[in-house]
C-alpha cells in the first residue's frame, strides 16, 4: 500500500492543514499504519449488507416554519477573531475558486 | 462521613431532610478541591463565584418546601462537573483544545439547561475534542488517576471520571464516542453510563462523531448514576437525532435484582491479550450475578475484533467534517500574521489543532476522498450493520452482554504515546456499543494492583433498565460504592 | 462545419418560507448585517440542524409542478469544502437521493415545442454573504461577511443536456420562472439574488451523439447575460476547434461589462466534496398520502393556462403558448381583459406591436408605458371606430414613448377618426371633384378605380376618414352619377 507524500499533501490540503516535510513523513507513516490495521475489514463479509448510517429507524423528524429569536448582533460577533462593525473580518480571498 | 462524600441521592434526602444544605455541601466539596485539585489536575476552569450563587438558590428552595412549598427538582443544590465539551452559556468552553481556548458560547447546551437547579462547579479537563483514551490529548495538561497519580485517568472524559472519584463533585458528565465515559470510569473506580444513542441530547455537545456521540453521566453509585440520566434524558426538538421514547423510572430498576435475567459473556472477550488479574475479576463480578439468581450463557459476537477498525473509519471521516468549521473566522484562534484567507485557515488549524486531532483529520478525509470512500467509509458502515446484526442475534439469547470494560488498569503516563494503534486498543470493547447505538455502563468490581477495574455491561436499546438493576447487583457484591481513594498523590484524607 | 450546441441549466432558487431550512431564524431580505442568526446558521459548536417542514413542501411543490417523481425516500449529505462563506465548512444538501428526479416541461420556441427534461430538483442550504473592500474579490485586501442569508432554504433544479440554442435557454428560464412563481415558492428576482443560474455548455459536430468537454458559466445574473453568454462561448468554442485547437473542461466566469466569458479554473482540478449522510439529520419517507396533498395545492401553471385561453378566448396556439408561458405577460393580459380589451385583439397587439416595441428598446413589460389599462382603451378606440387600425399604431407609438391616455392622445393630435356622414360627404364629394378621371372610370364600371379615390380621400382627411363609411358614401355618390349618366 503505502501513502505517498503528495497523497498526504493532497489530504492536507483539503483538510486545510499545513505541514513541514518531516511531519508529512511522519503522518505518511502514521496513517499507513492506521490504515494497514484498518484493511483486516475486508475480511468481513459485508455482500448486501445496508450501510448503517444511523443508529435508530427514525424518520421524517422536521419542525414548523416558524421564526424563532436568534442571537444579536453583539452576541454573534462577541467572539469573532475579526470584526469591522456589524460584519466578521476575513483577510484577503485570492479568487473564488473554492466558491460553488 | 463528609459531605463531599455524600453520593447525589445522599445529598439529596438529606437538603430535604434539612440536615445539610447546598450551600453547606458546595463549601465541603471546594475544600477538598482546594487540597487536593493541585495533585488531580481535573478541572480546566472552576466558577466559584457562580457556583455560590447557585447554591444560595438552592438553600432558599429547598427551604420552602421542608416549610411546605413545590419539591424543587430532584438534583437542585448538588454540586456537579461538566467537561469541557459541553457548551455553557457564558462560561468558557475550550474542548480541551487551544483552538478553542477563549471561546465563551451565547448559548447552553440542552443538559445543561435541564440541570440548571444543581449548581456547576466548572469544566473539566478532556482529551482535545475527545480524541484519546488518557487525557494526554489535552493542550492544557494532563489529569491524575486520583487511584495513582503517576497513572492516566482515561479519556476522554479524564476530568469528570477523576472528579468524581477523587470526591469533587457526586456527579459530572462526560461523553462516550467510542468508550469516553466508561473506560475512564473503570480506569478511575467509579460508575460510567452511555445512554441509548438518542437518549439524551446531543445539542450543546461539540460534535466528534455525530452518530456515535452521547452524554452520559459519571457517579460513585449505580443508583446516582440512574438519578443523573433521569434528569438528563428526554427528547430534544432542538436535535434531530433524538428520540422520543419515554424514560421509565430508572430508581426502581436499580432494585430489581437479576433474578431470571440472561447474561451474555462473548467468547471473543476472553481471548488472550487480556491481563489475567483483569479477568478474575470481571469473572468474579459475573458470579455475583449468577448468585443474584441471573443465568450464564455464553454468546458469539464474531466480527467484535472488526470494531475497532470500523470505528477508526466512521468516526473519523464523521470528524473531519465536523471539526472543518474550525477556521478562525467566526469563533476562537486565528493564527496571526496570514495574507489571505486561505493561508490563515491552514495556520490556524496547524497551530490551534494538536497531534492526534490532526492525525484524525488526516485520516477522515482521506477515507471520504474521491475513490476511496467505497474501500474504506462505506466498509465500515457495512460492518456497522454486521455488527449490529451480530448483537441482535446475541441478545435473543441473553439481556445483557458482560465483558471488561478495558484490557486493562490505569497506564503510566507516556506509555501509549509512541504508537498511534496502542492508545486505540483501550477501546477495544466499548466501539461496538457506539457503532450500533446500544446502551452501556461500565460499573467497578474490585481493585488490581491497587487500580480499579470496570465491568462493563450492554443492553438492548432503550433497555437501560437492566443495565442498572444488573449493575447495581454486581455493585452489591464488590462493595465499591461511594468508595473515594484514601490517599491522592501526595495528600491524603 | 455545422455546429450544435448543447446546454444544460443550473438554477438555484431562494424559498419564500418565513424561516430558515434547519434552524428559527428569520430570512427576509434587506436586514442589518448578522441580526438574523443563531448559533446554528453561525455553525458554532454543538449545534444541530432541524429541518423545516414547508421548505420540504415547497420542494416538492416545485418538483411536482416540474413532472418529477416525488416519493419514497430521500435524505441529506453534507457537501464538504472550505470558504468563508460557509460556517460550517459543509453545505447541508442532497446528492444521491434528491426530492424530485426525472421530470420535464415543455417549451415553446419559434413556435415549435420541445421537451426539456429535468434530471433533480433537491432541497440545500445558502451560504452567507461576502462583501469586498474594494473593487473586486481579487483585489480587496479584506473581505466582510453577513451571515443572515445563511441557511435560507435553497432548491437546484438541474436540467438534462437537452437545450440546443440561446432561444431555447431563454424559453426554458422564463418558463420556468413562471411555473416558481405560479406555485408561490419563491419571488424569483434574479436581481436580488433569490434565483440564479449557471449553464453548462459545450459543442459537437451537427449530427454527432457524442458529448464534447462541457463548459461551466457561472455569474450569469439576468435572462439576457443567459442568452449573450451561450452565444459566446458556443462561437467561442467553435473557434477554438476550427483552429484545431481543444476544448478543455472548464469553469468560466460570464463577464457582462464586457460581454464575454472568462477563465476561472479546470474542471480537472474539481473539488472533492466528500459526500456523506449527514448523520444529525433522519432520513424522510414521503408517501403518497403527502405527495398528493402537496400536489393538489398546486394552483393552475403555464400550460393550463394556455389551454383556458385557447378554449376560453380562442388564441392561436402560438400566441396562448407566448404570453402564458410569461408570468409577467399573462398577468398584462389578464389585467388588459379585466380592463374591458377584447381578448384576441389584445393577444395580437402583444405579441405584435407591443413586444416589437419592447424588443427595440430593450425594455420589460413591467416597466412598459403603455399598461394593460391603456392598451384596453386603445382596443376600445379600434372596436368602437373612434380610431383606424392604423392611426391606433401611431398613437401607440407616441404612448408607449411618452406615456399617458391614449384617448388624450388622439385627442391631442387631432386624430379621432372622422365618421360624420355630413363631413365626409363634403370630402367625398370634393374629392370626386378633383379626379373627374378615375372618377369616371368607376362611373363607366371600373370597380377597381374606387381604391384611388379613396386612396385621395384618406389623404385629404389625413387618415383620419372612417374607412367604411367614407367608402359607402363615395359609392353612393358615384352611383348617384352613374344614373345621370
Amino acid at each position: 500500500m503505502g501513502i505517498s507524500r503528495d497523497e498526504v499533501m493532497r489530504i492536507a490540503e483539503l483538510a486545510r492543514l499545513e505541514f513541514g516535510e518531516e511531519d508529512a513523513a511522519r503522518y505518511a507513516l502514521e496513517l499507513d499504519l492506521i490504515l494497514g490495521y484498518v484493511a483486516k475489514l475486508e475480511e468481513v463479509d459485508t455482500e448486501g449488507k445496508k450501510p448503517l448510517t444511523h443508529a435508530q429507524e427514525l424518520v421524517n423528524v422536521m419542525r414548523q416554519d416558524e421564526p424563532v429569536q436568534g442571537l444579536s448582533q453583539d452576541q454573534a460577533l462577541m467572539n469573532a477573531p475579526a470584526r469591522k462593525g456589524e460584519f466578521f473580518l476575513v483577510p484577503r480571498i485570492m479568487d473564488n475558486s473554492d466558491e460553488d | 462521613m463528609e459531605l463531599y462524600e455524600f453520593g447525589v441521592g445522599q445529598l439529596a434526602e438529606a437538603f430535604e431532610k434539612g440536615a445539610a444544605s447546598p450551600s453547606e455541601a458546595l463549601s465541603s466539596v471546594l475544600e477538598r478541591i482546594g487540597e487536593l485539585e493541585g495533585e488531580v489536575h481535573a478541572f480546566l476552569l472552576t466558577d466559584e463565584e457562580g457556583a455560590r450563587k447557585k447554591a444560595k438558590e438552592a438553600d432558599g428552595l429547598w427551604a420552602a418546601a421542608r416549610k411546605g412549598g413545590a419539591r424543587p427538582a430532584p438534583l437542585a443544590g448538588v454540586p456537579y462537573v461538566l467537561k469541557d465539551n459541553i457548551c455553557t452559556n457564558g462560561i468558557r468552553t475550550t474542548c480541551g483544545s487551544k483552538m478553542l481556548e477563549g471561546f465563551v458560547p451565547p448559548y447552553d447546551a440542552t443538559v445543561a439547561g435541564k440541570l440548571s437547579g444543581s449548581v456547576l462547579l466548572g469544566k473539566s479537563n478532556m482529551d482535545e475534542f475527545a480524541m484519546g483514551s488518557s487525557t494526554e490529548n489535552s493542550a492544557f495538561g494532563p489529569t491524575r488517576n486520583p487511584w495513582d497519580t503517576k497513572a492516566v485517568p482515561g479519556g476522554s472524559s479524564g476530568g469528570s471520571a477523576a472528579c468524581v472519584s477523587a470526591g469533587f463533585a457526586p456527579f459530572a458528565l462526560g461523553s462516550d464516542t467510542g468508550g469516553s465515559i466508561r473506560q475512564p470510569a473503570s480506569l478511575c473506580g467509579v460508575v460510567g453510563l452511555k445512554p441509548t444513542y438518542g437518549r439524551v441530547s446531543r445539542y450543546g455537545l461539540v460534535a466528534f462523531g455525530s452518530s456515535l456521540d452521547q452524554i452520559g453521566p459519571f457517579a460513585r453509585s449505580v443508583e446516582d448514576a440512574a438519578l443523573v440520566f433521569e434528569a438528563i434524558s428526554g427528547h430534544d426538538p432542538k436535535d434531530s437525532t433524538s428520540s422520543p421514547r419515554p424514560v421509565p423510572d430508572m430508581r426502581k430498576a436499580c432494585k430489581k435484582g437479576v433474578k431470571g435475567m440472561r447474561i451474555g459473556l462473548p467468547r471473543e472477550y476472553f481471548a488472550e491479550g487480556l491481563d489475567p488479574e483483569v479477568k478474575d475479576l470481571v469473572m468474579g463480578a459475573v458470579e455475583e450475578l449468577s448468585a443474584g439468581g441471573a443465568e450464564i450463557v455464553e454468546v458469539s459476537l464474531p466480527s467484535s475484533m472488526y470494531g475497532l477498525a470500523a470505528y477508526y473509519l466512521a468516526a473519523t471521516a464523521e470528524a473531519s467534517s465536523n471539526l472543518a468549521r474550525f477556521d478562525g473566522i467566526r469563533y476562537g484562534f486565528r493564527a496571526p500574521g496570514a495574507k489571505d484567507v486561505v493561508s490563515a485557515m491552514k495556520k490556524t488549524r496547524s497551530h490551534g489543532f494538536g497531534d492526534e486531532v490532526k492525525r484524525r483529520i488526516m485520516l477522515g478525509t482521506y477515507v471520504l476522498s474521491a475513490g476511496y470512500y467505497e474501500a474504506y467509509y462505506n466498509k465500515a458502515l457495512k460492518v456497522r450493520r454486521v455488527l449490529k446484526e451480530e448483537f441482535d442475534e446475541a441478545f435473543g439469547k441473553c439481556d445483557a452482554i458482560a465483558g471488561p470494560t478495558t484490557p486493562e488498569v490505569a497506564f503510566r503516563f507516556g506509555e501509549r504515546t509512541e504508537h498511534p494503534l496502542s492508545m486505540y486498543m483501550s477501546d477495544i470493547y466499548t466501539i461496538t456499543a457506539n457503532l450500533i447505538g446500544i446502551p452501556a455502563i461500565s460499573v467497578p468490581c474490585g481493585l488490581s494492583k491497587g487500580l480499579p477495574v470496570g465491568l462493563q455491561l450492554a443492553a438492548r436499546a432503550f433497555d437501560e433498565e437492566t443495565l442498572f438493576a444488573a449493575a447495581a447487583e454486581v455493585e452489591r457484591g464488590a462493595g465499591f460504592a461511594g468508595r473515594i481513594p484514601g490517599r491522592i498523590g501526595g495528600a491524603s484524607r | 462545419m455545422s455546429w450544435e450546441t448543447v446546454i444544460g441549466i443550473e438554477v438555484h432558487v431562494e424559498l419564500s418560507t418565513e424561516s430558515k431550512v434547519f434552524c428559527g431564524c428569520r430570512t427576509k431580505f434587506g436586514a442589518d448585517p448578522n441580526t438574523q442568526v443563531c448559533p446554528v446558521c453561525l455553525g458554532m459548536p454543538g449545534v444541530l440542524p432541524v429541518l423545516n417542514r414547508k421548505a420540504v413542501e415547497y420542494c416538492m411543490k416545485a418538483a411536482l409542478a416540474l413532472n418529477c417523481e416525488v416519493s419514497g425516500r430521500t435524505k441529506f449529505d453534507r457537501k464538504n469544502y472550505f470558504y468563508p462563506d460557509l460556517p460550517k465548512a459543509y453545505q447541508i444538501s442532497q446528492y444521491d437521493m434528491p426530492i424530485g428526479k426525472n421530470g420535464w416541461m415543455d417549451v415553446e420556441v419559434d413556435g415549435k415545442a420541445k421537451r426539456i427534461g429535468i434530471r433533480r430538483v433537491h432541497l440545500e442550504e445558502e451560504t452567507g454573504k461576502l462583501i469586498h473592500a474594494g473593487d473586486d474579490i481579487t483585489s480587496a485586501a479584506s473581505s466582510m461577511i453577513d451571515f443572515n442569508r445563511c441557511g435560507i432554504p435553497l432548491i437546484e433544479i438541474v436540467s438534462e443536456a437537452d437545450i440546443r440554442s440561446a432561444d431555447e435557454a431563454r424559453a426554458y428560464l422564463v418558463k420556468l420562472r413562471s411555473i416558481l412563481l405560479a406555485i408561490g415558492v419563491s419571488d424569483c428576482k434574479m436581481e436580488e439574488g433569490s434565483m440564479r443560474c449557471e449553464a453548462n455548455v459545450s459543442i459537437r459536430p451537427e449530427g454527432s451523439k457524442e458529448f464534447g468537454p462541457l463548459t461551466e458559466m457561472k455569474n450569469i445574473a439576468s435572462f439576457k447575460a443567459v442568452y449573450k453568454a451561450i452565444e459566446y462561448e458556443s462561437a467561442r468554442q467553435a473557434k477554438v476547434l476550427e483552429s484545431g485547437g481543444e476544448v478543455r473542461r472548464q469553469t468560466r466566469h460570464w463577464d457582462d461589462a464586457k460581454s464575454e466569458t472568462v477563465f476561472m479554473r479546470s474542471k480537472e482540478q474539481a473539488h472533492d466534496y466528500r459526500y456523506f449522510p449527514e448523520p444529525d439529520l433522519v432520513p424522510l419517507e414521503i408517501d403518497r398520502g403527502w405527495t398528493e396533498t402537496v400536489k393538489a395545492s398546486i394552483p393552475e401553471l403555464p400550460d393550463q393556462r394556455k389551454a383556458r385561453y385557447m378554449a376560453d378566448y380562442g388564441l392561436a396556439q402560438r400566441e396562448a403558448s407566448l404570453i402564458s408561458d410569461d408570468t409577467d405577460l399573462s398577468g398584462y393580459f389578464e389585467k388588459g381583459l379585466e380592463a374591458g380589451a377584447e381578448a384576441k385583439a389584445l393577444a395580437n397587439w402583444m405579441t405584435g406591436e407591443l413586444a416589437a416595441a419592447l424588443n427595440a428598446s430593450g425594455t420589460e413589460i413591467a416597466s412598459s408605458k403603455v399598461g394593460p389599462a391603456q392598451m384596453a382603451e386603445l382596443l376600445g378606440m379600434v372596436a368602437g371606430d373612434e380610431i383606424s387600425g392604423k392611426t391606433a399604431k401611431d398613437v401607440f407609438a407616441e404612448v408607449f414613448l411618452k406615456g399617458g391616455s391614449p384617448r388624450k392622445m388622439v385627442e391631442a393630435m387631432g386624430l379621432g377618426q372622422i365618421s360624420g356622414e355630413e363631413e365626409l360627404r363634403k370630402a367625398a364629394l370634393a374629392v370626386i371633384e378633383a379626379n373627374p378621371g378615375p372618377s369616371a372610370d368607376y362611373v363607366s364600371g371600373k370597380e377597381n378605380a374606387i381604391m384611388f379615390l379613396m386612396g385621395q380621400l384618406m389623404k385629404a382627411t389625413k387618415g383620419r376618414a372612417n374607412p367604411k363609411v367614407a367608402n359607402q358614401l363615395l359609392k353612393q355618390e358615384l352611383d348617384g352619377r352613374k344614373k345621370n349618366v
